[in-house]
């Protein structure tokens, strides 16, 4: 039992729990699982202007969503702090790849050179942070989805535009991870 | 009018004209699954940068089989609930209608440029927030700037190919 508190779980428990978030939001309220509609909705709620596509009612269409987010900031707060930190269990050759670049704590769930307050003061910090998500901002806009919306929920219901973008976040991601990233982390 | 364009952005057109407001009882669900959602992002680790390079650079199955089951077990039950057509508890007809194709630039375009923040933030919107609960506040940073993006690009959207 503690084990599924505290510990990882291996791929074939975690992938189909979150393959059911699909069924069970169509199931409860005829929604369609994705997260990213929650930021067009928080630019909607905060600071609209005179964007039309920010002027809408998100109450009646975002509401559920954005509840749906908070839970998942309260979900992981309640993961951490029932599990502790651990480190990631990467395999040995990735922690031997990004020990190469530079990147030699390991200890948390994401690098301390990289993400924290201090390190958004060095350029790989920055770039990291705040370009890497201001990307996620304006990509997942544009591509009208993110992993949840596109990577899952699209390319179970067989949309080819789904797999259109998802083609895209592998081509972005291998672009940072190998044009990138090396001289980012190691530059800096 | 506004509504058109949402329901065309969303690909959900009679959520967009006519959703019925949604009961506070069902705000409670969605709230007490997003709280599944963030517990399931952490435990399976999903939401680490070391994951998410361990993927990039092919040196795990892990991260490639927590999305193909994730996709196999949500197509099964797609399937499943279209053919039973089931009314959600809401009582609604389920469907899931289509994405609008069009040139297909926008998912190609938009899709590269959220793979770039991916690997660079090492988290997609989802994890983004369930970090900040798991402690690794900096990605309020993130966050904002995320939004910040999502504002820039309904401010150039008319300007943009879709």
């Amino acid at each position: 039992m503690g084990h599924w508190v505290n510990g990882e779980w291996p791929w074939y428990v975690a992938g189909p729990l979150i393959g059911l978030f699909v069924p069970a939001l169509l199931i409860v309220g005829n929604k369609m699982f994705g997260i990213s509609g929650n930021l067009r909705h928080l630019c909607a709620a905060i600071a609209p202007g005179k964007v039309e596509h920010f002027r809408y009612d998100w109450r009646r269409t975002g509401l559920w969503n954005l509840l749906f987010l908070a839970g998942v900031l309260v979900g992981g707060f309640l993961a951490f702090h029932f599990g502790g930190s651990h480190g990631i269990a990467i395999s040995p050759e990735t922690k031997a790849t990004l020990a190469r670049l530079g990147i030699h704590d390991f200890s948390g769930v994401a690098p301390r050179e990289l993400f924290t307050w201090n390190a958004l003061l060095t350029l790989r910090g920055f770039v990291s942070v705040v370009i890497g998500g201001f990307l996620v901002g304006f990509g997942t806009a544009y591509a009208g989805g993110c992993t949840s919306g596109h990577a899952i929920s699209g390319l179970a219901d067989f949309q080819l535009p789904s797999l259109i973008a998802v083609a895209g976040f592998f081509a972005g991601g291998l672009a940072a991870t190998y044009l990138i990233l090396p001289f980012l982390i190691g530059g800096s | 009018m506004t509504q058109t364009a949402f329901s065309q952005f969303q690909g959900r057109g009679a959520e967009g004209t006519d959703a019925p407001a949604v009961r506070p009882v069902f705000l409670a669900i969605y709230f007490i699954l997003g709280i599944a959602f963030g517990f399931v992002l952490t435990r399976s680790e999903v939401l680490s940068w070391f994951r998410i390079q361990e993927m990039f650079h092919f040196q795990s199955f892990r991260m490639y089989g927590i999305i193909g089951s994730a996709v196999v077990t949500a197509a099964i039950s797609l399937a499943v609930l279209k053919r039973l057509r089931l009314k959600s508890a809401t009582g609604e007809i389920i469907s899931v209608p289509p994405k609008q194709l069009g040139s297909g630039i926008r998912y190609a375009a938009g899709g590269t440029i959220f793979g770039l923040g991916w690997a660079l933030t090492g988290a997609c919107p989802g994890p983004l927030v369930a970090l900040i609960g798991n402690g690794v506040s900096v990605m309020i940073a993130a966050l904002i700037s995320a939004l910040f993006g999502t504002w820039i690009y309904g401010w150039i959207r008319p300007r943009l190919p879709h």
